[in-house]
């Protein structure tokens, strides 16, 4: 055989698997920055959360202007966007983020809870919309855009997003609570079931009436 | 935790990264013999005949004519052999200027194709060297003083040279100018591990016994050029390159122009490597048939995976804004739902995302080694961004045309 260096071959391999090592390690290296970043994020809700319970204890009887209740909801949003990209991009599998996941949803029960004791204690008007999913509904993105634009439109939505099949046991009693059937994507509007997919005018038309009036002369009046 | 297709394009830029790395490992390796320019003197050189064949090139036949003139090189052992294959516009008119040049012949025959008129050439030469120079191409002055110098190892058989682009003036050919810098390094470490599978057309220079031995040029589906290399290698003849001899060759300027001309590249190559199929795994045939023949495979492959899996991709998003779009009734607000995160938490961190970034600079390192060889220095210009951004796009079009008409058997055409 012609001019062929066995050697050349072997240190070739070498150094190419080393790359190949360096880059796996790299990307494990940047993965786990993101997913302590995430914990971070989650850490700091709950705290909130706590917080604003305790507050909420605290006041009891007294007034209820001091409970702030935008800028938890925002930092939610945030978290499930960087939820969903790293589901997206590292597998559903990896054990880390289920376990982020989970915590989430616990996270976005006791929100729900919390802001529904202070509505009905402060005499606020919320609209609490509970979506349920799963990864391989075909629906589930489309209403997902949905659900988004409409948060967009109508900042007194309250969206709390929950993945069917985790298996959480606060997850489990919440629908039961509701009995939302596995025909996902499912809707629960402030307490009312609605399975399948809806558009945004179907959407809309279950919204209380007085949200989508002030809504537009919200916008009309920008 | 990877899926198929993931794992799929780990393979792909594994080999591909592999075959990076043997490129530098071969070029670190022979660096200081690449410095070492062999010389020759002047009554040793062997008597040379350069054919010109001309199919309505009145354009530019007389740059080329002149340029061969110009070669540093003893008048009475080089002649210039011009072949009008039958042109229909005034070619042979206007050569009749160089009627009485006592180096030059010139002959005129009907038309039968560029294979045709090299053996008209060939047939008539007792040279100990035949080349051909295409009539779109142009010498400098030293180039064939280089490549006879390559003749002085008996073994050698065929001389490729350094092909550069004519004075790229447009995007399209500062990006060919740049896949020329890499074909310029390519070609050098191919030759430093016998496996060149192409002798280009542009000035690669045979000894006449290759012609005696193993007959004259095929049609080889347009790409005679190809076939005589794979020919030569099937024959274990040795063929070299010489980086310093360097020839300049007019480019495409518009892309139809250069689709059809790789088309015919592409698919004379894939039909070649058919024809030739005995070569794959050949244990006379080494590095060719063991590394680069199949890589070559290979890369195809993985190019046409690589862009049809973005085309899907594409399609996909494309169909999922749509619907997306379609969910909300067609009420567009884009600036309310999409808000641009420049945190660096959405920044790709994938393992190919870093694979692909070493196999990009290590490409790089390999662009500006063969621009190194051609001029002499490092230089990053523009045209690697043109080079990166927009070849990706074009270059599947004509391997993608290419493996379909080898499938259904489509001949091409010269222009």
């Amino acid at each position: 055989m012609q001019n062929f260096n066995w050697k050349k071959y072997l240190w070739t391999f070498l150094i190419t698997v080393a790359i190949f090592v360096t880059a796996i390690s790299l990307s494990n290296y940047f993965n786990n920055r993101k997913i302590d970043s995430l914990r971070e994020i989650e850490d700091k809700i709950s705290t909130d959360i706590m917080s604003s319970e305790t507050e909420y204890d605290l006041l009891a009887e007294s007034s209820c202007k001091d409970l702030s209740e935008d800028v938890l909801s925002q930092e939610l949003n945030a978290l499930a966007q960087k939820l969903t990209y790293t589901e997206e991009n590292f597998g559903k599998n990896s054990p880390d983020l289920l376990r982020l996941k989970t915590y989430y949803t616990i996270l976005q029960i006791k929100d729900y809870l919390l802001m529904k004791k202070i509505s009905l204690k402060c005499n606020t008007k919320p609209v609490f919309i509970l979506y349920f999913y799963t990864a391989d509904c075909q629906e589930c993105g489309q209403q997902g855009y949905v659900l988004t634009y409409l948060r967009e439109q109508y900042p007194n939505l309250r969206i709390y997003s929950f993945d069917y099949k985790l298996d959480n046991p606060a997850l489990h009693t919440l629908i039961s609570l509701y009995k939302v059937k596995e025909t996902v994507p499912a809707i629960v509007i402030n307490d009312k079931v609605y399975n399948g997919f809806l558009d945004k005018d179907k959407l809309e038309s279950y919204l209380p009436a007085w949200m989508i009036t002030t809504a537009t002369t919200t916008v009309s009046k920008k | 935790m990877l899926e198929l297709p993931n794992l799929i394009i780990c393979v792909f830029i594994f080999i591909s990264l592999f075959f990076e790395v043997f490129l530098l490992l071969t070029f670190l390796e022979n660096r200081m013999v690449m410095k070492k320019t062999a010389v020759i003197t002047a009554s040793l050189l062997p008597t040379a005949t350069i054919v010109v064949p001309c199919f309505n090139e009145s354009e530019s036949i007389f740059g080329t004519i002149d340029s061969l003139l110009g070669l540093d090189y003893p008048s009475d052992k080089l002649k210039i052999m011009v072949i009008d294959d039958g042109s229909t516009d005034n070619s042979w008119n206007l050569i009749q200027k160089y009627k009485y040049h006592p180096q030059i012949e010139m002959f005129q025959k009907e038309n039968g194709g560029k294979h045709t008129a090299l053996n008209f050439a060939i047939a008539r030469s007792k040279s100990d060297i035949i080349g051909c120079l295409d009539a779109d191409s142009f010498v400098k002055s030293d180039a064939l003083k280089n490549i006879a110098a390559y003749f002085s190892d008996r073994e050698t058989m065929a001389v490729t040279p350094a092909i550069k682009i004519y004075e790229p003036d447009n995007i399209l050919r500062k990006i060919q100018k740049v896949e020329y810098d890499w074909g310029i390094f390519l070609r050098k470490m191919l030759s430093l591990i016998d496996a060149l599978y192409v002798t280009p057309g542009p000035f690669s220079i045979f000894r006449r016994e290759v012609f005696e031995n193993l007959g004259p040029y095929k049609k080889a589906h347009n790409t005679e050029d190809m076939e005589m290399a794979m020919r030569l290698q099937k024959h274990n003849y040795k063929i070299k390159n010489c980086h310093t001899a360097f020839v300049y060759t007019i480019a495409p300027h518009k892309f139809s122009k250069l689709f059809t001309q790789r088309l015919r590249w592409t698919y004379g190559f894939l039909k070649n490597a058919l024809d030739y199929r005995e070569l794959f795994f050949n244990k006379t045939q080494g590095n060719l048939g063991f590394f680069i023949l199949p890589l070559m495979m290979i890369s195809a492959v993985s190019t046409l995976w690589l862009a049809s899996s973005f085309v899907f991709k594409i399609i996909s998003k494309i169909k999922e804004w749509f619907t997306n779009w379609q969910a909300v009734n067609f009420n567009f607000h884009p600036l309310n739902t999409w808000h641009f995160n420049f945190e660096w938490f959405y920044l790709n961190t994938n393992t190919v995302t870093f694979m692909t970034i070493v196999s990009l600079v290590l490409m790089v390192i390999l662009i500006l080694l063969g621009r190194k060889i051609a001029e002499g220095k490092l230089r990053f210009k523009m045209e690697l961004l043109y080079f990166f951004f927009i070849y990706p796009f074009i270059y599947p079009t004509w391997l993608a045309k290419s493996v379909y008409n080898v499938l259904v058997s489509k001949k091409t055409s010269w222009r």
